[in-house]
């Protein structure tokens, strides 16, 4: 009984030292808190987790440089595993526990379009780092929804880059290859739309699972319909292993179109040597060495690569560079207007130049994403690693 | 433009439906290991298929260890991993029944999951093919040398099993476990260390067939679960505790897929392989060799 009474007494004595401290570090201003929710872990991890590393080495680079105004910014991350039920309840945490003045994220599609409404309800400006253009256009009334933003592309801008560099090629008769996913879903969905707008003719429309081993047999049905092109839409390894088949088959004579989410070097090199000549539309960060010294963007991406390599030692993705653009945003609405939520995103509503990762951001009252497909560079995998081509 | 014939497409989507069947087999066959004496489904079994592949990952691309020296490290860990599942969470149940059992498994694939992300990291990874990449052509379909390499190791881990099983007295004494585990244990048979045996045997198979298929499909820590369900689709067909009837099941659910992604339509290929698997289990609920008598006494 004595030695239970001892340990309590200890380990509030402990408690009330941690607090203590904790009192005692306190700086003179408030932090600015904010909120963000990526899949850091599960079936989008791979977007999850550059964008985490990335915007924690955002912020940690905010506050040295004596955070904004003064104020420390408290970036406060949860992961949602992927999963619409947890992402929701983190949202509902993020406002009604932590008491964020803005939320980033959710990093998929879907996630995004599930919270899109907890957001609006509970009048806090969010911005998403998933791609769909349904999350900035409510299909009701034709205009973005009120307090949501995005920085990614969206997928429209990747098909019209791709249609415009076939027809500068005298390509028309393309197959269409997608993942079952919701990236891949919503690709074709694009690719499909707009294909009568370019003149463009798709014979075949294949499809396969995100976790298949072989895309032989897709593949094998193309060649018989003879296209001049072959654009894929899918995330994750299925990308890698369908550029392999494409040249085990000895298809090099139909041009390879991959969407944006190839835009990882890793993915060339898991390709082993299958990738050359696959072309892709790409945002700046990712060909941030080759771009010219006088583009916009030659600044900011080359510093946020050094720094990225510096302190994590692995490729860079382009996913990250999405967290990037959100948390700059951000940070500079805070910086401008404080911790007030209506400000913020009346703020970022009205942003224009903003210079970021992916583009050059001119937000609107009817476009809250800011881009145009302007935001997209064509490159080609050349010798292993990206080369631009007009 | 060069243009492939009808009978070449056919062709090419056997060959890859045989392929991909191959693997669903394998898995297939580490599965009905584990049934076969202990009347679980361990639903670990797609995790030792990952778990095969990433650790050859490490071995053969990290370490630069020769490939057969890691191969024969890499079947040795992971089946030192089935042991220790065996071990650590099925063993130490209290009054196991089969249904605790199997539920402790599908525990331990997220605890051997999670493991693996933290250790792998979650991209996927790749290795080099066993025998390089030049595809072979042959009339007029294109075969990846290592599509040879997997049906060459299914057939010959069917002979090495079937020989275990029916010539040596340890394949014997496992199935006596099996048949019934409480007169195997009155003959002296020790029954526990049989239960890990075929926990060993079955990691051991699945880290083959992970090592196998990484130079076609990559390889990353989350793959292990599809496998197993499909798998598990070809244990079913086949008929549950079936050597052949894996075989078989495999063989079917990939030529399946890989005949309505080619012919009908690549989106309903998955659909058209349940449907498929639904309606042999109409006609004949115990699969296509199983034996409905002997399912009545099994446990579940």
């Amino acid at each position: 009984m004595t030695l239970k009474k001892l340990l309590i007494i200890v380990s509030v004595c402990l408690i009330g030292f941690g607090l203590c401290i904790s009192c005692g570090k306190k700086v003179e201003k408030d932090a600015y808190k904010v909120g963000a929710v990526f899949s850091v872990t599960g079936r989008a991890s791979f977007l999850g987790d550059p964008e985490k590393k990335t915007a924690e080495m955002a912020v940690e680079a905010i506050n040295k440089a004596g955070g904004i105004n003064g104020h420390p910014l408290d970036l406060i991350i949860y992961d949602d595993e992927g999963d619409a039920t947890k992402c929701n309840l983190a949202v509902k945490k993020l406002i009604n526990k932590d008491k964020v003045c803005a939320l980033i994220g959710p990093s998929l599609s879907g996630l995004s379009l599930a919270v899109l409404p907890v957001a609006e309800k509970n009048e806090i400006p969010l911005v998403s780092c998933a791609a769909s253009y349904k999350i900035v256009n409510n299909e009701e009334t034709g205009k973005p929804y009120h307090w949501v933003f995005k920085t990614p592309q969206s997928d429209s801008m990747a098909v019209e880059a791709i249609y415009s560099h076939m027809k500068t090629h005298g390509i028309n008769k393309i197959a269409i290859m997608s993942g079952t996913t919701g990236f891949g879903a919503s690709g074709r969905a694009e690719l499909l739309r707009l294909a009568p707008d370019h003149g463009m003719t798709i014979v075949a429309d294949e499809k396969y699972g995100p976790k298949d081993t072989d895309m032989t047999v897709q593949l094998t049905k193309i060649k018989g319909k003879a296209p001049q092109a072959i654009v894929n839409w899918s995330i994750g390894p299925t990308q890698v292993v369908v550029v392999r088949n494409w040249k085990d088959l000895g298809m090099k004579n139909i041009t390879f179109y991959q969407s944006h989410g190839f835009g990882s070097r890793e993915n060339i090199k898991l390709a082993a040597g299958a990738a050359e000549g696959v072309l892709c539309p790409l945002g700046a960060c990712n060909i941030a060495e080759q771009l010219a010294a006088d583009h916009p963007q030659k600044a900011v991406t080359m510093k946020y690569l050094k720094d990225y390599k510096d302190k994590y030692n692995e490729t860079l993705s382009s996913f990250g560079g999405h967290a990037w653009d959100s948390v700059h945003l951000v940070a500079d609405a805070l910086s401008a207007v404080g911790c007030d939520k209506a400000a913020i995103r009346d703020y970022i509503e009205i942003t224009k130049g903003f210079v970021g990762q992916h583009g050059v951001f001119n937000f609107s009252p009817d476009d809250h994403n800011g881009l145009t497909k302007a935001a997209f560079n064509m490159v080609v995998v050349k010798e292993g690693d990206w080369a631009l081509t007009d | 433009m060069e243009q492939i014939s009808i009978a070449g497409q056919l062709f090419q989507y056997l060959i890859t439906g045989i392929t991909v069947g191959s693997i669903y087999a394998m898995v297939a066959i580490g599965f009905n290991i584990i049934y076969d004496v202990t009347d679980i489904i361990n639903f670990a079994q797609g995790e030792f298929v990952m778990l095969g592949g990433l650790t050859m990952v490490l071995f053969h691309v990290s370490f630069q260890i020769p490939i057969i020296i890691a191969f024969i490290l890499t079947v040795m860990g992971v089946t030192l991993i089935g042991i220790l599942v065996d071990r650590l969470a099925i063993r130490p149940i209290r009054q196991p029944s089969v249904l605790t059992l199997i539920i402790a498994t599908i525990a331990v694939s997220f605890v051997i999951r999670g493991a693996a992300m933290f250790f792998w990291g979650k991209n996927p990874f790749d290795l080099p093919a066993f025998s390089g990449r030049n595809p072979i052509t042959f009339y007029g379909a294109v075969i990846q040398p290592q599509y040879f390499w997997v049906v060459g190791f299914l057939i010959v881990v069917v002979i090495v099993l079937s020989i275990f099983f029916d010539k040596t007295i340890t394949g014997k004494a496992m199935k006596a476990c099996a048949d019934n585990a409480d007169a195997a244990r009155l003959v002296g048979i020790n029954v526990n260390q049989m239960i890990m045996l075929s926990f060993a045997l079955s990691a051991g198979v699945g880290a083959v067939a992970g090592i196998i298929i990484t130079p076609i499909s990559l390889m990353e820590y989350d793959r292990g679960a599809m496998l197993a369900v499909k798998g598990f689709g070809a244990v079913i067909l086949g008929g549950l505790g079936s050597f052949p009837g894996a075989i078989i099941g495999g063989l079917i659910l990939g030529i399946i897929e890989s005949l309505v992604a080619g012919l009908i339509s690549s989106g309903y290929k998955d659909a058209f392989a349940l449907v498929v698997l639904l309606c042999v289990l109409f006609f004949k609920p115990s699969g296509i060799l199983g034996n409905i008598e002997i399912s009545k006494i099994k446990r579940f």
